[in-house]
């Protein structure tokens, strides 16, 4: 599904190297974790897949199903089945939140060439998802994540991941700021969405979502690089003794 | 003494090419207003009131020519159930008109009522001769004395259907004058839609009178050719618990410079004028907005949001005076400009003058880009770069759209300017 190779991403502004050759097979089904301490580049490695400004690849490839992503505007790659909910989904005043999910939903169709989805199909849909994600009729007239709580923001990514039903999903650390239930509901929301078809990639720093979430593969990332990898146990054992243990290991 | 002698000879050059219409009810208040204009001289560049525009293509003798717009774009309001008074380069095109009557309104006009008896007598050029002070607005006195036709509306009741006003620019060197007045009786109701380009050259005065307990709605959309100027003034005035509402749309123009001179005079009156313009390369729009609270609990608002790229220019001058027994004012102002470039500039002149000690009032003006992160939110989402920009766009303008209360003429105001961004992607 994602096949990322060797990838080094430096600032565009800055001579700062943040990923220092990151290898990484997602396959489909699967649901990939990655966990590492602050400023190991886990966000930036969610930003440069989705194709925000301001990274610079200076080695490695990052590929979707056999297309190169990184050649990609960012709504090439979104039609192309890439999703990423946002660490901090950004609030956009006059921008009504149905009018915003309809229109991204139509324009990746009209990428793919499908046809569009009509005003009462569309409204039925996001009715029966918002429904199971306990967002009220109220949060879907509103602009975009204005004024929303940080679950309901949260929850809100999901509502968008169900609607555009992405191939491969990234989240970013979408259990930031959320209560233990607003954490169960958002992983409820992303257990639904698991398939046969979808990878999933997880960026966290605790343990915890993945007590909900449950991983087939956990990796540890430290300065821009994965550094080990494996199953559930391993986030485990972040939980319990800190990332000291494991980076001396690897050290 | 250089500026006085270039300012006389102005507006001896100005006035040397115009006719003063000789004869009937509304001669007496064009002769006055020849003797204001004379008095005042026409704007130049270095009056302070006409520091961000420049006037002088509006003062010269005869219009600078203008392309006729040849896009195939339908004309706007033109699929609504409409009264439609249609002006081809300033001339009443009785052809294309429908006919005047209807119930709950009479409209008549400027050119054809010479009866002495006339109630429009008592209007045509007192307000805008009391919007004279304290700031000279001498085009508009210049409209007074010289406009060859225009409509007296009397609304009586509540019209079933709005009486749209339409400019036609046919020649390109066109350059035209009209004066409306139109007056609300109490309790009266009415919508006047404007639209078209008009003229090469369009001076355009409105005198509006509305009376205790009245509504008058007022859309207009300006724009199409681009290489257009005008010069508009509303002069309003409003009575006890009555309602003003103007929205003015603007694409295109090479200059436009749009005044509106609203006086509350009666208690707890509501004024609300906005604007949204869109504007791309040699663009110049001016909104200049004189607001006078003089009377207990009124209301007034003022919002104005304009697009600009390419070098486009916008300007606003915009006051709120609050007089020494307005008590209970609750006045707002809001002027931002969104820059889709660095060439483009926005300059704003924010005034309030406040002599009354209980009062609301806040103003604000701001200068912006589009949201970097928004953007790239929505091309996350699958929306691309173009269609993306302008939903932010239309998101920025949409509070001065929504003073819009009518549905309809808010879609209809929201496809125009879609349409236009849309056009004038980069």
């Amino acid at each position: 599904m994602l096949s990322i190779k060797n990838l080094h991403v430096k600032l565009e502004e800055e001579d700062k190297q943040i990923l220092k050759g990151v290898d990484l097979e997602i396959e489909a089904g699967k649901v990939h974790a990655i966990m590492g301490p602050n400023g190991s580049g886990k966000s930036t490695l969610s930003y440069v897949l989705s194709g925000k400004d301001g990274y610079e690849v200076t080695d490695g490839t990052a590929m979707l199903e056999g297309a190169d992503v990184l050649e990609m505007e960012p709504e090439e790659r979104a039609a192309a089945g890439l999703f990423l909910a946002f660490q901090y989904p950004v609030e956009i005043p006059g921008v009504g939140n149905m009018t915003f999910l309809r229109t991204a939903v139509n324009a990746q169709r009209k990428a793919r060439g499908e046809e569009e989805m009509s005003a009462a199909d569309f409204l039925k849909a996001v009715r029966a998802r918002a429904k199971e994600l306990k967002i009220d009729a109220d949060m879907l007239k509103r602009p975009v994540n204005v004024g929303f709580s940080g679950g309901e923001k949260k929850r809100n990514e999901i509502l968008q991941m169900a609607m555009l039903e992405p191939r491969m999903c990234i989240l970013d650390e979408t259990d930031s700021g959320l209560d233990v239930d607003a954490m169960k509901l958002v992983a409820e929301g992303v257990n639904a969405l698991r398939s046969e078809g979808r990878g999933f990639l997880v960026i966290t720093h605790y343990q915890r979502l993945l007590d909900h979430i449950k991983p087939d593969v956990v990796h540890i990332m430290a300065d821009g690089k994965i550094v080990k990898s494996g199953g559930p146990e391993l986030a485990l054992e972040v939980e319990n003794n800190g990332y000291g243990d494991i980076l001396a290991e690897v050290a | 003494m250089a500026d006085a002698a270039e300012k006389i000879s102005t507006t001896d050059a100005r006035l040397g090419d115009l006719t003063l219409p000789a004869g009937g009810w509304s001669e007496a208040a064009r002769k006055d207003a020849l003797a204001r204009v004379q008095a005042m001289g026409l704007p130049e560049r270095r009056d302070e009131y006409w520091k961000y525009t420049r006037p002088d293509t509006l003062t010269q003798a005869g219009a600078v020519p203008a392309a006729l717009f040849d896009n195939d774009e339908a004309p706007i309001f033109g699929e609504m159930d409409r009264l439609n008074i249609v002006f081809v380069d300033g001339v009443f095109d009785p052809q294309a008109s429908d006919d005047l009557s209807l119930e709950g309104v009479t409209i008549d006009r400027l050119a054809e009522a010479k009866t002495d008896i006339h109630w429009a007598r008592d209007l045509y050029g007192v307000l805008e001769a009391k919007g004279q002070n304290p700031v000279p607005r001498p085009l508009a006195a210049l409209n007074t004395a010289f406009a060859t036709d225009g409509v007296l509306i009397h609304v009586t009741g509540n019209p079933s259907k709005p009486i749209n006003l339409t400019y036609h620019h046919r020649s390109e060197t066109s350059d035209a004058i009209l004066h409306h007045v139109i007056r609300l009786d109490p309790g009266a109701e009415v919508t006047v839609l404007e639209s078209g380009p008009a003229a090469a050259r369009f001076n355009k005065c409105m005198e509006v009178e509305v009376a205790d307990g009245a509504t008058f709605h007022h859309v207009r959309a300006q724009g199409r050719d681009h290489e257009r100027r005008a010069a508009t003034h509303i002069f309003a005035r409003l009575g006890t618990e009555s309602v003003f509402k103007s929205f003015t749309l603007t694409a295109n123009g090479v200059l436009t410079r749009n005044e509106c001179v609203i006086e509350l005079t009666g208690d707890d009156a509501v004024a609300h004028v906005a604007g949204a313009c869109v504007g791309d390369g040699d663009f110049h729009h001016d909104d200049t907005v004189f607001i006078t609270h003089d009377a207990v609990g009124c209301e007034s608002r003022q919002v104005f949001k304009k697009v600009l790229r390419n070098g486009a220019t916008g300007v606003f001058q915009g006051k709120i005076l609050v007089k020494k027994d307005a008590q209970k004012t609750d006045g707002y102002q809001i002027s931002q400009s969104l820059l889709l470039d660095e060439d483009s500039q926005f300059l704003a002149k924010p005034e309030l003058e406040i002599y009354a000690d209980d009062v609301a009032c806040s103003h604000g003006s701001t200068s912006g880009a589009i949201d970097e992160d928004a953007l790239f939110y929505l091309r996350s989402r699958g929306v691309p770069e173009g269609p993306a920009t302008d939903l932010l766009t239309l998101a920025f303008l949409a509070e001065a759209v929504e003073e819009i209360e009518n549905e309809d003429l808010r879609d209809e105001i929201n496809d125009r300017l879609a349409a236009w961004l849309e056009r004038h992607r980069s």
